[in-house]
């Protein structure tokens, strides 16, 4: 019987052992630009207590369905370029909190990588919570028949989210998953009434912890107000904002992980 | 055992969010230093975000290793009537990652809770990860044996946040947690050049306002945003020293001041039903 995931061409994880340093939006801006080269992309929402990635795309409250092989994921939009999986889907009231233990955790996780009819993807992009716990260790459990490409990092400039984050690297070494490279968001804030760049959240850190570690640094995102309204009312930043500060450093994510997938394949 | 070592704890709060990445172990570390201003209050802050513990950061205290004595682990002492004790100085490395599944994690929060030498503690405050899952229920479960003040809930603005608190808020309606109220963090940012103000996280369903209205529960306060919170946090200093004029400090300083005027209230409220 043929797997849920024989048709993935590259499967990334993207991780970050701090919280609210934006790993959905990262995963739903690659999605989005990756989308803008043409590809397939699906994306996997692990993140039980806190799903965000409905909301990003403008589908929450979406019904999830049932094929012969598994559950149909949710598609964002006709051209069907796009597909979601989450318990964000699953949930009847969006506002109950889903208090699980690990264990039950696991079972759902376990589900969602084997029994969601994917169909031909260029990209799957494993959208994580926050931590080095039972999802996570499930999540690469699950995967790893399945030779991940990569896992991409995600951190805020200042020294309390590098330190989380040297931790997630200490797991990516130790479960074998390869590190596609570190992003460092909320990289300063361009005052759009005068231009003045001020570093709210620190800088450098990100770049820092990248040569450190000897991994690639694939580069600074600014805070962006335009970018978190997109989020908020789930709108395609990469095709309506292309002049926004956010802009180029998210194509450029998106390009080396074209780039790096490319090279892998051949 | 652990009613015992609980017996001596006035008042307890837990600081909560759905969401990570809102300033949950920032707020705990300001809300410590707030309490133990007053020195003849001891204040106790117990972090159990296992798998990413900033609160040793926070607090200056980065690379402090526990000690055991005969009454138990030695919790490590900012100021004379301030105490902490996290994974973090468990840890030998800062590399070190706590790779657990829950039930792990389970037994190092009872330990924490059961043989920790805490003394006499007027405030203990917890601080947790994000999430409303194993640490969470631990807490609410392991702590039932001393009573709960209750449950500050951070947020910032935007729904991306919202959707994650409003399940927190259920979490505690669930394990019956009352509620102290829910602080907007990250609210609005003040350019220093022009002094205008932009909404970095924009409030597009009516922020923590809103949503307090709806699920009546207290909006304690907003706090904008200001570098320098980031950079006394990543120094392990006070923000409150660092910057004691900042806007961000006077609206953190309303909020602890809510926050003990409740423990208080509830004490009231406990002297007289005994």
């Amino acid at each position: 019987e043929r797997s849920n995931l024989a048709g993935v061409r590259h499967i990334l994880l993207v991780l970050s052992g701090k919280g609210g340093v934006g790993k959905s939006t990262i995963s739903t801006e690659l999605a989005l630009a990756l989308r803008h080269s043409g590809k397939k992309v699906g994306i996997l929402d692990v993140d039980l207590c806190g799903p965000s990635i409905p909301r990003m795309f403008r589908v929450q409250g979406s019904d999830v369905h049932q094929c012969d092989s598994g559950w149909v994921p949710v598609f964002v939009d006709q051209d069907k370029s796009i597909s979601l999986m989450s318990i964000g889907f699953l949930l009847e009231k969006p506002d109950d909190a889903v208090v699980w233990r690990g264990p039950k955790k696991n079972a759902l996780i376990k589900q969602f990588v084997a029994d969601v009819a994917w169909g031909d993807l260029d990209f799957l992009i494993v959208d994580t919570p926050p931590g080095t716990s039972d999802e996570h260790i499930s999540t690469v459990e699950a995967l790893r028949p399945y030779k991940p490409l990569g896992a991409i990092l995600v951190t805020t400039p200042q020294a309390v989210s590098v330190g989380d984050v040297r931790r997630e690297l200490t797991f990516c070494k130790k479960t074998g998953l390869r590190v596609l490279g570190i992003v460092e968001n909320m990289s300063g804030f361009v005052c759009p009434h005068c231009s003045e760049c001020t570093n709210i959240f620190s800088k450098g850190g990100g770049e820092e912890l990248a040569k450190h570690a000897g991994v690639p640094f694939l580069g600074c995102v600014p805070l962006d107000p335009q970018l978190s309204q997109s989020l908020e009312e789930g709108r395609d930043f990469i095709r309506e904002f292309p002049k926004s500060s956010a802009f180029p450093a998210l194509a450029h994510i998106a390009q080396q992980i074209l780039d790096g997938a490319s090279q892998q394949s051949s | 055992e652990l009613r015992e070592r609980l017996r001596s704890v006035k008042h307890t709060i837990l600081v909560l969010s759905g969401k990570g990445g809102v300033g949950k172990s920032t707020f705990s570390a300001l809300l410590a230093h707030g309490l133990a201003a007053d020195e003849a209050k001891q204040v106790a802050l117990l972090d159990i975000d296992i798998c990413g513990p900033s609160i040793p950061k926070m607090m200056g205290l980065e690379g402090e290793q526990v000690h055991q004595s005969g009454s138990g682990w030695s919790p490590v002492y900012v100021e004379e009537n301030l105490g902490v004790m996290s994974v973090g100085f468990l840890l030998s490395s800062p590399d070190d990652a706590v790779i657990w599944r829950g039930p792990k994690k389970n037994g190092l929060i009872k330990q924490f809770l059961r043989d920790v030498d805490w003394g006499e503690i007027d405030y203990l405050i917890v601080d947790t990860p994000p999430g409303t899952s194993d640490e969470h229920l631990s807490i609410v479960q392991y702590l039932s044996a001393t009573h709960i003040d209750g449950a500050r809930i951070i947020t910032t603005p935007q729904e991306v946040s919202l959707q994650d608190v409003r399940k927190e808020i259920n979490f505690c309606q669930k394990v019956k947690l009352p509620i102290i109220g829910v602080v907007e963090n990250m609210s609005g940012f003040i350019c220093p050049k022009c002094k205008n103000e932009s909404q970095i996280f924009p409030p597009t369903t009516g922020g923590a306002e809103k949503m307090c209205q709806n699920l009546n529960v207290s909006l304690l306060g907003k706090v904008p945003l200001d570098p320098q919170i980031g950079k006394s946090c990543d120094k392990g200093q006070s923000f409150f020293s660092e910057a004691p004029e900042s806007p961000a400090t006077l609206s953190y300083r309303s909020i602890i001041q809510r926050i003990q005027e409740y423990c208080d209230q509830h004490h009231f409220h406990e002297e007289k039903i005994i």
